[in-house]
């Protein structure tokens, strides 16, 4: 009997510690993109709370831990760590396969991101819990904060070596200059 | 000459550099231009056009003429300003523009031939004939005139760049910037502090001024620390501010790594504010008196900078030229430090010395001697002339507030008599305001006052209490200046030392009636260089306003354009070389497909393998045909999962999949595939693909790979704007989804050997979709073909699809088949006449490409209204066929166009032109798709086919486009 082997999108890329930044591979398990029909956007968020208990989030938050609800555009959200519930009032996609997700933390992660990101990271801007859906290098892709020194970065699959590739010169490049000075 | 004991860098450690190959030894902390004045080099550069020898003017980044290389092959960096180059052990620093060497430029021909190079020259001279320009004229100039030049290697420094977010963006960090960066810091905005020195305290740095009772540096480096420790400000020093730009977006160069080889060299930085305090100071002026361009004339700020911040005399017997009393301070320091001051000559009749020196009032500097260094100068008085020997003369024409930042978008300064020269206007600049000397408040005191007041003010637009700050105690004296601006004398006055324009090009310029000074500034190049014309600008306008008659105001100023100074290109394409230039999307069977040495070609931003070839085969066409061949007799396995899917779901899915196909898709059973072609607005053909009905609301819609990304925009497009009312949802699941073709005769053996449950032909006919498993994981199949062949494309989430492919190719490589590339099939869908985006490139209607009735009348759709245009249904149009060659041997090219044989080849006859070609293994010669006018009703016909690019001419008959299997058995099979 043959079997397929499951493989994540960053295999044999991560973990990875550079300077002061770890970079780590995230399983989200489960993801479900969901995207409300129209005018049901209350009683999805309503079913969603009932069955996994978290609603649906507003525009670039996300709601709950685990099972979480990460915003991801216009009416649309990623269902997060749980089998989706039946939602007759939405679309429901699976995207468990559909991303590259990694978390970045440490001293130097704001830093970081701020190499690849426009958005503005600052903690009194961008709290826990905030999400956007924006550039990462040249990559669009998505970035939430998970902690004071910790985000998550997610992009398309495909695109998992470019964004390891990125992330890691980014790194190289702030802990090269903690070697600066004289 | 080093002063002992004196220079903030006093007990510094001793740095090696070379420059020109010569071994010097400065400190730690010098510029190149301290290091070098310390070691009594004073020639350093030769001018841009006339060659003539050089020394440093100034000491910050408008420095015009230390310009130098470093590095050599992919490292050379050309014309670095030495006054704000750090030395460190090991730099090799070389003069530009010079040879055989920087003493003697044998292109210094040119300062004697100056009266035959005056501006205009070029445009009047090198007017014909005119192809000479291109050849001849302009390189030869290029190579006579110029700075340095890149190696012309790839770049291999690292560069970066960043983002950084503020309440309040200060730039410049002397009195008026540090106590800005207090103030707002205190009121708790989140500040950045950016300074383009390496330390920060601006003119604290060079003076010798005390504040709050210490000197000004250690004060300067007391706020600094203050100013470290509070979480809300961000300290950023070497780091220049370039541009200012819309929405309180900032432009900074920071210089990072010159001292260490592994750091990014620069990090371009893009800084967005809510608020912004330009602090930037301001330069001071030369004036325009005879040959003031000789090594050693400098401006008497740079000679305290030197004195004060490095410890370097740049010169034994000092004189000091001025019209203001600032200058006189040079003289009170130089002494100090011991120098010999020679004489200060003051423009002013009643101007008075400040201390114990030799003061000419009234007198002017009307001649200077020295080629390669100032020897003395002739000083005119009420008394007459008489000579001063003197290897070191500080001028001052007064000081210009650096304005530059607010005219970046497109504000034009103001003119202040009474500081005779230009002053912010206020507003120019959204949210930014000004303080301190760059807006003409010269005092220290006055400086410190106007940061406090002036940061007060933004604090409070920003909705935060202003602190209130008491001002430190510092010197306050008046800025007492007269009109200078040039001399009357024999001999050239400089103005733009950079571009070597003089007074009389201007006169010249206004003789010639370019008297607008935007005119006069590209009839001279004035300005034009790369210090952006910060020296000379202001003293040049002056001159124009003298020259036509009319007031400096009147004369008006052209603008200042970032960046503030030079950017490498590289900084600001920071990351995108090699890998960094564009994401590059892998395939879940990538690894496999390199393991196997496939060639990858670029598919959009996907990589995608060519073809996988043998240890035998030599050439790609070899290994193309062998898979080609494969598919027709037993089966291929290539990895389609680059086309786009996209997930339509919703109660109005089937309506809205009717309004963007041109084709009918509500009709479609479920558990059906359909083929379908998607119109733009304008009636073109956007796209087509296929199109499968997972369920009544729910479809799932293939894009080809290509133009994936547009048709999931146009998609959402068409929901948010165009159809609001049809209650439907779309979403990418192009990443969901590893999706693999299998085709050939023995596709359904194959997929049979790794199903769960057998599939036969009943239950899955041509067209057909559905779910199903594959060791237990779920996926989707689809029964269509790009082949001609019996072919399905098989689905899996993609975390199983590197192990999919894997299975499916040694299955297939089981039964004599195996993977196939982009070449094979090209090959295979040319033979059955399907198209790609070589045909549907943008410019065809459905009717050229033998579509026409697709577009159903029933129903509207995108592209249909526009289709009915007259121009778009001319029978005469260029529409898809066939061709193959007459000569079994004959050779058919892609971009070739097709003419009746016998007619000329010229555009005029052109009937049409080729679009993919490919050599048909399957039939044995080549064959072609291409665009023919009147096509369809030419089969049979001959039509010559003429590559011009190629040269290459072959009589080729016209065909059907379907060559292979035309009754489509195959496929349904």
């Amino acid at each position: 009997m043959v079997k397929l082997i499951a493989k994540s999108p960053c295999a044999g890329l991560l973990p990875k510690t550079i300077g002061t930044v770890t970079l780590t591979e995230i399983d989200a398990g489960r993801m479900t993109l969901v995207a409300p029909f129209a005018g049901q956007k209350k009683s999805v968020s309503d079913a969603l709370k009932s069955s996994i208990g978290v609603g649906f989030p507003a525009p670039n938050r996300t709601s709950g831990t685990t099972p979480r609800a990460v915003w991801c555009g216009r009416g649309q959200a990623l269902i997060i760590g749980a089998d989706c519930p039946d939602l007759e009032g939405a679309a429901c996609v699976d995207h468990s396969d559909a991303w590259a997700i990694v978390q970045i933390d440490g001293a130097d992660a704001t830093a970081l991101l701020a190499r690849l990101t426009p958005i503005d990271l600052r903690a009194s801007t961008f709290k826990r819990g905030h999400t956007a859906r924006t550039l990462i290098g040249h990559m669009t892709g998505g970035i939430t904060r998970l902690g004071v020194q910790s985000f998550e970065v997610m992009v398309m699959r495909s695109m998992a070596a470019t964004l390891m590739h990125d992330l890691t010169q980014a790194a190289q490049n702030i802990a090269a200059r903690a070697d600066v000075g004289d | 000459m080093r002063i002992a004991g004196r220079g903030f860098n006093r007990s510094a450690r001793a740095v090696t550099f070379t420059f020109d190959g010569q071994s010097y030894t400065g400190r730690a902390g010098d510029t190149l231009a301290a290091a070098l004045l310390a070691n009594d080099v004073r020639h350093v550069a030769r001018s841009f056009k006339y060659h003539r020898p050089r020394g440093v003017l100034t000491a910050g980044s408008e420095e015009p003429n230390a310009l130098v290389t470093v590095g050599v092959g992919p490292k050379q960096d050309p014309n670095i300003r030495a006054t704000t180059l750090e030395i460190y052990d090991g730099l090799a620093a070389r003069s530009q523009n010079a040879w055989p060497s920087l003493k003697h430029d044998a292109m210094a021909i040119n300062d004697l031939l100056s009266p035959f190079l005056s501006a205009g020259f070029y445009y009047k001279t090198f007017m014909w004939p005119k192809s000479f320009w291109e050849k001849l004229y302009e390189p030869v100039i290029r190579h006579a005139a110029g700075l340095g030049a890149l190696s012309g290697e790839t770049n291999q420094d690292t560069y970066e760049k960043a983002f950084a977010h503020c309440d309040v963006l200060i730039i410049g960090a002397g009195p008026a910037g540090i106590m800005a960066a207090l103030t707002a810091a205190r009121a708790g905005a989140d500040v950045i502090l950016a300074d383009e020195g390496t330390a920060f305290g601006g003119r604290l740095l060079c003076e010798t001024y005390d504040v709050n009772g210490r000197a000004g540096e250690e004060w300067a480096a007391q706020q600094l620390a203050r100013l470290s420790d509070m979480e809300n400000v961000r300290i950023m020093t070497r780091t220049t501010v370039t541009g200012a730009y819309d929405q309180g977006t900032f432009a900074a160069l920071e210089t990072v790594g010159s001292r260490n080889p592994h750091a990014p060299k620069e990090c371009f930085w893009r800084i967005v504010a809510k608020r912004s305090i330009l602090c930037a100071g301001a330069l001071e002026r030369p004036i325009a008196f005879p040959n003031n361009d000789r090594p050693g004339i400098m401006l008497a700020s740079a000679v305290r900078s030197y004195l004060n911040r490095f410890g370097v005399a740049p010169g034994e017997a000092v004189t000091i030229f001025a019209n203001n009393d600032d200058a006189h301070r040079t003289a009170l320091d130089l002494i100090d430090a011991g120098v010999t001051v020679a004489c200060v000559i003051d423009s002013r009749t009643d101007a008075v010395a400040l201390g114990d020196y030799r003061l000419v009032a009234g007198g002017q500097v009307i001649a200077t001697k020295g080629r390669h260094g100032l020897t003395s100068i002739t000083v005119r008085d009420a008394n007459g002339t008489h000579d001063i020997q003197t290897d070191c003369l500080a001028m001052s024409g007064g000081w210009n507030p650096t304005v530059h930042l607010t005219c970046h978008m497109n504000a034009r300064p103001t003119w202040s008599d009474d500081i005779l020269s230009f002053v912010p206007t206020d507003g120019s600049i959204p949210n930014m305001l000004v303080a301190g000397a760059a807006r003409g408040v010269f005092s220290t005191l006055g400086c410190l006052a106007d940061g406090i007041a002036v940061a007060q003010d933004t604090i409070r637009e920003l909705g935060l209490t202003a602190p209130q700050i008491d001002t430190p105690t510092a010197e306050d004296s008046a800025y007492r200046i007269e009109p200078l601006w040039q001399v009357d004398g024999k001999g050239r006055k400089w103005l733009d030392f950079q571009n070597d324009v003089h007074v009389k090009d201007i006169a010249l310029a206004v003789q010639e009636n370019f008297r607008s000074v935007e005119h006069m500034k590209r009839y001279t190049t004035q300005g034009m260089a790369t210090d952006q014309g910060k020296n000379s600008n202001v003293v040049a306008l002056a001159v124009l306003a003298d020259a036509t008659g009319r007031g400096i105001p009147e004369t008006g100023t052209t603008t200042f354009r970032p960046p503030y100074v030079p950017v490498a290109i590289a900084a600001m394409g920071a990351g995108s070389q090699g890998h960094g230039f564009a994401p590059e999307r892998h395939t879940t069977s990538h690894k496999a497909t390199l393991d196997r040495g496939a060639p990858m070609m670029e598919a959009g931003l996907w990589y995608r393998p060519s073809y996988f070839p043998k240890p035998h085969e030599t050439t790609w066409l070899e290994a193309c045909n062998r898979e080609v061949a494969m598919v027709r007799n037993h089966v291929g396995i290539c990895d389609v999962s680059t086309l786009g899917k996209i997930d339509i779901a919703g109660p109005d899915a089937a309506a809205f999949l009717d309004f963007v196909y041109c084709n009918t898709f509500s009709t479609l059973k479920e558990n059906r595939v359909r083929y379908g072609l998607m119109l733009r607005e304008d009636g073109h053909v956007m796209d087509d693909g296929t199109t499968a009905r997972l369920g009544a609301n729910h479809y799932v819609m293939t894009t080809t790979t290509a133009a994936a990304g547009q048709v999931m925009k146009h998609l959402d497009w068409v929901s948010q704007a165009l159809r609001p009312d049809l209650d439907v949802r779309v979403a990418s699941v192009t990443e969901q989804w590893a999706q693999f073709a299998v085709a050939g005769p023995k596709a359904r053996d194959l997929l049979n050997s790794v199903l769960d449950r057998p599939i036969d032909d009943e239950n899955w006919p041509f067209m057909s979709c559905g779910s199903v498993d594959i060791a237990g994981v779920q996926g989707r199949l689809f029964r269509i073909s790009f082949s001609g062949e019996h072919a399905y494309e098989i689905a899996v989430p993609s975390r199983y699809g590197a192990s999919l492919f894997r299975l499916l190719t040694a299955q297939a490589e089981a039964m004599d088949g195996g993977p196939y590339g982009m070449e094979a099939l090209n090959v295979l869908r040319i033979e059955k006449g399907f198209i790609t985006h070589g045909e549907i490139h943008g410019r065809v209607t459905a009717s050229d490409i033998g579509f026409g009735r697709m577009v159903s009348q029933k129903k509207d759709c995108i592209g249909n209204a526009m289709s009915q245009r007259p121009g778009l249904l001319d029978p005469e149009r260029e529409q898809l066929v066939g061709l193959k060659p007459v000569e079994i041997t004959g050779k058919l090219t892609a971009g070739a166009h097709l003419f009746v044989d016998g007619a000329d080849a010229v555009s005029e006859n052109d009937q049409g032109y080729v679009t993919s070609v490919c050599y048909s293994p399957t039939l044995g010669h080549d064959l072609a798709q291409a665009f023919l006018k009147d096509g369809p009703n030419r089969h049979g016909d001959h039509i010559l086919l003429v590559d011009h690019l190629r040269d290459v001419q072959t009589l080729c008959e016209v065909c059907h486009p379907v060559f292979f299997d035309p009754t489509g058995g195959l496929a349904r099979g």
